[in-house]
């Protein structure tokens, strides 16, 4: 059952050291706040897992907390690579970070299994693809009734998923909207589901068919306003293009990146989102 | 009117793609062309970008593959896992647009590592949707500059498969799709030979010479029996991507 509480309690109740931890968002509604909250909190040794590792994964690798990373996609889109993750991958920085790659057709198929409550996923894919031979959870499955060699890989199952959403209503039931990425299955896959809002409202007002995930699927809600800055929320705020680019600086150095972190992360808290995304505003 | 090598491959890949084409967009390069077709020649084109964006047309170029604009401008938004399974790998997709940090001669694609794969030199973004792009789509299109450290006669990783090692290795794998036809860079238009499936000159851009081929490509470079000088770009293909990337640039601000 959904219980609003605020961030940090949520947190420290649902996410512990040496757990595996889905913070997803593709692109769209990624939930940097929460982030920033497991950081502050220091919980590490984490299994990372994410289709698109961008600036909050690399945050969270550059701080030492992953001690592994399912991906398959690690870059900053359309500016250019994490480059602490790659400082974690190249030379060891500041911890050593075991990788398990994918493609994105392999995780989202592995999510959707992890929601139907199979072991895992077959799909058609990794067709002369190398990954198959670096990834040793890439397995083959024959079809018992054609007899085409597909792909298999294992159902993701993380201990917490947590994602950031537009709004609940006041019993906990969440709409997302607009790029809705691969939240809904990362959610119904996971042992604990945390979930941050832009607000909360008497009525989701949503149509038919939306995407909503009831509240008795959901085990903390968080109202953080501007929690998915400097990604986006749809009808909210527009992206932060800008934030993103001064990244790849900011990431470029050890000490630039741990000044950073000091300022805006570890002396901040989840109420200085909100301040972060008034420019960005699309309505008030 | 002067044009730069940049506008050039931009608009000999947009002239590529059709109104009837579905295409899976990759972003940067790619992006750019699909919307310089969608703005000129093919209005109806249907462009489809991972993040699970279908008919979209955006006013200006996204940053990442999930913009909002991408969602605002599209016939429908679907979920990662549809967009992988029931667009993607249903076979609903015409052409494959990608581009890549390495390419041999055989398109095949590395965007992984440079060097080796557990101690890596360059650990790059990694492959995302590439992978099952590549043998989904009915065919695949790559753009990108010439380069000496791009175009390599052996990639260090197979991130996305293009014809292997050539012939009918693809066929040997299973799959039925037609993998890269077309190679379109910054000096030249590349098509696979019939039979070999290697990477083969089929037009110069104008002004190009040969010299300039064999010193920006780390392969032999090998020309088919007639080679064509490409149209150069009209002032309406030019004035409409330079609108394009004004409107772009003004809209990420200092991203662009």
């Amino acid at each position: 059952m959904a219980e609003f509480i605020d961030l940090r309690d949520a947190i420290a109740r649902h996410v512990r050291p040496g757990m595996a931890v889905a913070l997803e968002g593709f692109t769209h509604l990624i939930p940097h706040a929460a982030g920033h909250e497991i950081i502050r909190q220091g919980i590490g040794e984490l299994t990372l897992i994410r289709m698109t590792p961008d600036v909050i994964y690399d945050q969270m690798i550059g701080m030492g907390l992953a001690r592994k990373l399912v991906f398959s996609y690690a870059g900053n889109p359309g500016v250019g690579l994490l480059r602490r993750l790659r400082d974690a991958v190249e030379h060891n920085w500041p911890v050593a970070v075991e990788i398990e790659e994918h493609s994105h057709a392999a995780m989202a198929n592995a999510y959707e299994a992890g929601a139907a409550g199979l072991p895992c996923a077959v799909f058609r894919g990794y067709l002369g693809a190398e990954l198959a031979e670096v990834t040793p959870t890439i397995k083959s499955v024959t079809c018992p009734f054609t007899g085409e060699d597909l792909a298999a890989v294992p159902a993701l199952r993380p201990d917490a998923t947590v994602i950031h959403a537009q709004r609940a209503d006041r019993a906990g039931n969440v709409l997302i909207e607009g790029i809705v990425g691969v939240q809904k299955e990362a959610a119904l896959a996971a042992r604990a589901v945390l979930v941050t809002v832009e607000e909360v409202v008497d009525d989701l007002e949503a149509p038919a068919n939306a995407c909503i995930l009831p509240h008795w699927v959901i085990d903390a809600i968080s109202v953080v306003p501007g929690g998915a800055h400097p990604s986006y929320a749809h009808g909210y705020y527009d992206r932060d293009n800008p934030a993103y680019t001064a990244w790849d600086g900011i990431a470029a150095d050890r000490d630039a990146f741990r000044a950073w972190m000091e300022a805006h992360v570890l002396n901040a808290t989840p109420a200085d989102f909100a301040a972060r995304v008034a420019p960005l505003r699309t309505r008030p | 009117m002067t044009f730069s090598p940049d506008e050039m491959m931009t608009i000999a890949a947009a002239r590529m793609l059709r109104s009837e084409d579905v295409c899976f967009v990759g972003i940067g390069a790619p992006s750019a062309a699909c919307n310089l077709a969608r703005l000129t020649h093919a209005p109806d084109i249907t462009l489809i970008y991972e993040s699970g964006t279908i008919g979209t047309a955006p006013d200006v170029l996204p940053l990442s593959i999930g913009d909002g604009e991408l969602c605002d401008t599209a016939l429908t938004t679907v979920s990662v896992p549809e967009m992988f399974r029931y667009w993607l790998q249903g076979g609903r997709v015409t052409i494959g647009f990608l581009g890549a940090a390495q390419l041999d001669p055989f398109g095949n694609i590395n965007t992984t590592v440079v060097g080796d794969y557990a101690a890596p030199k360059v650990r790059l973004p990694g492959g995302g949707g590439a992978p099952e792009i590549a043998s989904h789509s009915g065919e695949v299109y790559i753009t990108m500059k010439q380069s000496k450290r791009g175009f390599v006669p052996k990639i260090d990783f197979f991130t996305s498969f293009g014809h292997g090692t050539g012939g009918d290795h693809r066929a040997r794998l299973g799959m039925t799709t037609k993998g890269p036809t077309k190679l379109i860079t910054d000096l030249a238009l590349w098509e696979p030979d019939p039979e070999t499936k290697r990477f083969t000159v089929t037009a110069l851009h104008p002004g190009v010479t040969r010299e300039q081929m064999a010193d920006s490509v780390a392969w032999d470079v090998t020309y088919a029996a007639d080679v064509a000088e490409t149209p150069a770009p009209t002032p309406d293909e030019l004035e409409v991507l330079r609108a394009l990337k004004a409107r772009t640039a003004a809209a990420h601000g200092a991203a662009a």
